[in-house]
């Protein structure tokens, strides 16, 4: 009865962490990008704007959620919630701390990649189904995309797990205590942060739905809350991503004096930032420079990482 | 256990069947992908968490999406949806079910008079799924990478490019 309900208590913390982080974000990027451009930000709904986003709730959930009449309406309606289902499942196989985590299964890297790959459907059918040529030629874009970084995505992952021998969340961050694996993995780290930028569909990497050549991609015909779905699985899969480089790269929970949950907190929040910070900066590649730079930069370097992990391994004899 | 078991293989025998019948291509690829994941889920309930993830990131996730993309990129309209519906006549698929139901039948009686297998409680490591696959299944390992073979000599046909004198003997 006692471990029943220590699991529920997880299950049901780790949901609303996510589900207050994840919109927290929408607001806290809005306010750091417009300090990096030298602008205001939305600084009037409550202290400092942060109440900014129960305006843009109350305002989504009362408009009209459209579907359009030429749509394939069963699809039109599945496809936003396989992105917020499939991005949210990946969180259960994380270890935010030691004893805090859902299920730390022993194939929970392998979890993680199967329910990145899931989310690509969302993209796709959303985009199908709305039967316009923008939202198909977004959707293209973006099954394009994130097929080919999730082979980069998978491959710059390799090289933790062999570092540490083990799928397993837990496994992985325990065997950092000593070093982090950004340092003997820098190269994978760089790999996965531009792969997880581009399955995030992230300002610099936003072809899928880019404004000025797409109208909005593949949720053009989108509205109200199944607009808002898309959005968040967004904001979701960022804070998921930097989940994912803080346990893999950056030691999980290890630090010194703070308890383990408030580093695993402070380490996300930063690479949160760093993405943000990334969005300030830089503009949009073309479609072709992307898929250039992904299959002839990437690939190789990702193979090269794992090349070298495997004969240091060798040559220490491990 | 055995509870969740039935489930999942109810599961991906109804959307099997859903994939035979849909004449909307992509609503049919939709339950594929359904009965794809209800068979790794079976897999990971027989003690192989490995090949349940394996099939979710292989064939739910890349292969599908895959075809899916390809279906998107062909823009089948309705008339498609019509082609196919006239092609699902009964006369097409009688034979067919008569001759596969009979064989659901021997399957069925088969597995009635088995001996009770056992579901493994414990994890089946990957090494041991190897060494029967190259041990005793190597014939079916073989014959699967024929069948392959059949498939790869197949679509290079289809997708060869007509050479001028086959295109005039046509026309002519």
């Amino acid at each position: 009865m006692n471990e029943l309900l220590r699991i529920l208590l997880t299950v049901v913390g780790v949901l609303l962490g996510v589900m207050t982080l994840a919109p927290g974000l929408i607001w806290g990027e809005r306010r750091l990008l417009a300090l990096w451009q030298d602008r205001c930000g939305p600084n009037r709904v409550g202290p400092f704007g942060s109440l900014q986003l129960v305006a843009d709730m109350i305002k989504i959930l009362t408009k009209e959620d459209w579907i359009p009449p030429f749509a394939d309406k069963p699809v039109f309606i599945i496809a936003p919630s396989i992105i917020v289902t499939a991005t949210l499942s990946s969180f259960a196989v994380v270890v935010f701390a030691p004893g805090i985590a859902v299920a730390d299964l022993n194939i929970g890297v392998l979890f993680f990649l199967a329910m990145s790959a899931m989310a690509v459907y969302s993209v796709a059918l959303g985009g199908w189904a709305s039967n316009n040529k923008y939202a198909l030629l977004g959707s293209i874009r973006a099954v394009g995309q994130m097929l080919s970084y999730e082979v980069f995505m998978a491959l710059s992952l390799m090289g933790v797990v062999a570092l540490s021998g083990s799928f397993s969340f837990g496994d992985i961050v325990e065997a950092q205590r000593d070093l982090w694996f950004c340092v003997p993995q820098c190269l994978g780290l760089a790999v996965f942060f531009i792969a997880a930028l581009a399955e995030t569909r992230r300002v610099p990497l936003d072809l899928p739905e880019a404004e000025s050549e797409l109208v909005a991609g593949y949720h053009t015909e989108y509205s109200g809350m199944k607009f808002a779905m898309f959005f968040l699985g967004e904001y979701i899969g960022v804070t998921l991503n930097a989940v994912i480089i803080v346990a893999l790269f950056f030691g999980g929970w290890h630090g010194p004096w703070l308890p383990p949950v408030v580093w695993f907190l402070l380490k996300t929040l930063a690479v949160i930032g760093l993405f943000v910070l990334i969005r300030a900066s830089l503009p949009r590649p073309r479609y072709d420079q992307l898929m250039e730079f992904g299959w002839k930069a990437l690939l190789p370097l990702a193979l090269l990482n794992l090349l070298a992990t495997g004969a240091i391994i060798l040559a220490r004899g491990g | 256990m055995l509870i969740l078991f039935l489930i999942a293989a109810l599961v991906a025998v109804v959307a099997t069947a859903l994939v035979i019948t849909r004449v909307n291509a992509v609503h049919a690829l939709l339950y594929f992908i359904v009965s794809l994941l209800a068979m790794a889920l079976i897999f990971f309930l027989l003690g192989a968490p490995f090949v349940a993830a394996l099939e979710v990131i292989v064939y739910a996730g890349a292969i599908m999406v895959l075809f899916v993309f390809v279906v998107m990129m062909l823009n089948l309209g309705p008339h498609a949806v019509e082609q196919e519906r006239r092609w699902l006549s009964p006369t097409a698929w009688a034979g067919p079910a008569l001759l596969a139901l009979i064989l659901l039948i021997e399957v069925g009686y088969v597995l009635w008079n088995a001996q009770g297998v056992n579901m493994p409680n414990a994890a089946i490591p990957p090494v041991q799924v190897s060494l029967t696959l190259f041990g005793p299944y190597l014939l079916a390992v073989e014959l699967a990478s024929m069948l392959l073979l059949a498939g790869l000599v197949g679509a290079y046909h289809l997708g060869r490019r007509r050479l001028h004198w086959e295109a005039e003997e046509e026309d002519a």
